[in-house]
């Protein structure tokens, strides 16, 4: 088997290629980011999935192909949420002193995220299983993918949605909170848990680790309530 | 040697160490799967492992030493674990285009807000219980 076309075709379906396709674009990616001078807008995801976008379009790989390498990067997800608790439990002491201010961020920020999508979405005419799929796009994507379950979204649009909010979130957030003179990095890191889950904990681990602290904690509160919130908003606000 | 590159600072091998603070964190995972779904908790078995390692952290402060250099690196590049689900995208994109423009929208000013008004509530409550700790622009190099 020398032929080249012949060696990729047999590559092209294990999951060597993929997995090592991932952990090269994401080396590229945090690259970019330091080359940036760590800014928000170089984030390591995004500039790692439009690379292997590229890379799967120009090959004709399909996803379920590719995710048989990645999945072993993608299973990491679990343990690295567990391991949120490390830096929940170095901050306990500034958690409980924090608790009002937390609350209220946690129902601003989660009631925000879910009114404000749905109403802007129907606005625009959009309706039925979109609406529905869109409500828990800023909780983590296993609780979101349940929510939209129940209450009758689609979960794989839900799954894309919670990817394009996080990113998304994971960009602005530095300059928001900069233009709003947010100075506690507690405020910072809880904020952008509630709105942009594990992507945006993961920004704010790359800036300080009191915000990523913060971000944990945001993120996993928010994954409660919006368990709660979302039937309520999508009967309030999609029909 | 090159039996010696794994060797840390401190002597220990560090590669048995990431195994280990592994093993931990899968433990409590599984722990956390396992509890979540014979409660029937609305939360998804990893955090709930998260909630059981700070509780074990609190009965057992060692523990705590003990994971850290692993857990550390870990969440520094915990981007790196959403690169294949982002990925999916791509593989979405046919729905996403049908409802393009509302969807990109909602998204993107939904967030927005919802960043600013958790941010904005949080700081103005912590100004009517005086327990603020502004330093975040200051240490970001904007004053």
């Amino acid at each position: 088997m020398n032929d080249p076309l012949l060696i990729w075709s047999y590559l092209a379906q294990g999951p060597l290629v993929w997995l090592t396709a991932t952990l090269v674009a994401y080396l590229i990616g945090d690259a970019c980011f330091r080359a940036a001078g760590r800014k928000s807008w170089a984030n390591p995801v995004l500039v790692a999935v439009i690379l292997l976008a590229l890379l799967l379009i120009s090959t004709g790989t399909d996803y379920a192909t590719y995710f048989e390498g990645a999945q072993f990067v993608h299973f990491m997800l679990g343990p690295a949420t567990v391991a949120l608790g490390l830096p929940l439990y170095d901050n306990l002491p500034r958690v409980r002193k924090a608790a009002l201010p937390m609350l209220a961020g946690l129902l601003a920020g989660s009631i925000t995220a879910v009114a404000s999508a749905l109403l802007i979405a129907r606005a625009f005419g959009v309706g039925g299983s979109v609406l529905a799929s869109l409500a828990p796009k800023s909780t983590t994507a296993p609780v979101a993918i349940g929510i939209a379950e129940r209450i009758g979204g689609q979960p794989t649009l839900t799954a894309a949605l919670v990817l394009l909010t996080g990113i998304f979130g994971a960009i602005i957030v530095t300059p928001l909170l900069n233009a709003l003179r947010i100075r506690d990095w507690r405020a910072r890191g809880f904020a952008i848990g509630v709105a942009a889950h594990g992507i945006g904990t993961a920004r704010a681990f790359q800036v300080n680790q009191t915000a990523g602290a913060f971000s944990g904690i945001g993120m996993g509160l928010n994954a409660v309530l919006t368990a709660i919130i979302a039937p309520l908003a999508l009967h309030l606000f999609g029909g | 040697m090159p039996a010696a590159r794994w060797r840390g600072r401190a002597g220990r091998d560090t590669l048995a160490v990431m195994i280990q603070t592994l093993t931990i964190i899968l433990g409590f995972q599984l722990a956390g799967e396992v509890i979540s779904r014979i409660a029937d908790l609305p939360l998804p078995g990893p955090v709930a492992g998260m909630l059981l390692l700070v509780a074990a952290c609190i009965l057992r402060p060692s523990l705590a030493d003990r994971i850290r250099p692993t857990t550390t690196g870990l969440l520094s590049h915990l981007s790196l674990f959403f690169v294949p689900a982002g990925v999916g995208i791509i593989a979405h994109w046919q729905s996403l285009r049908s409802d393009g423009l509302g969807i990109a929208v909602a998204v993107m000013a939904s967030t927005l807000l919802a960043i600013a008004a958790g941010a904005l509530a949080f700081t103005w409550v912590a100004r009517l219980t005086r327990s603020e700790e502004p330093d975040a622009l200051r240490d970001q190099g904007h004053e």
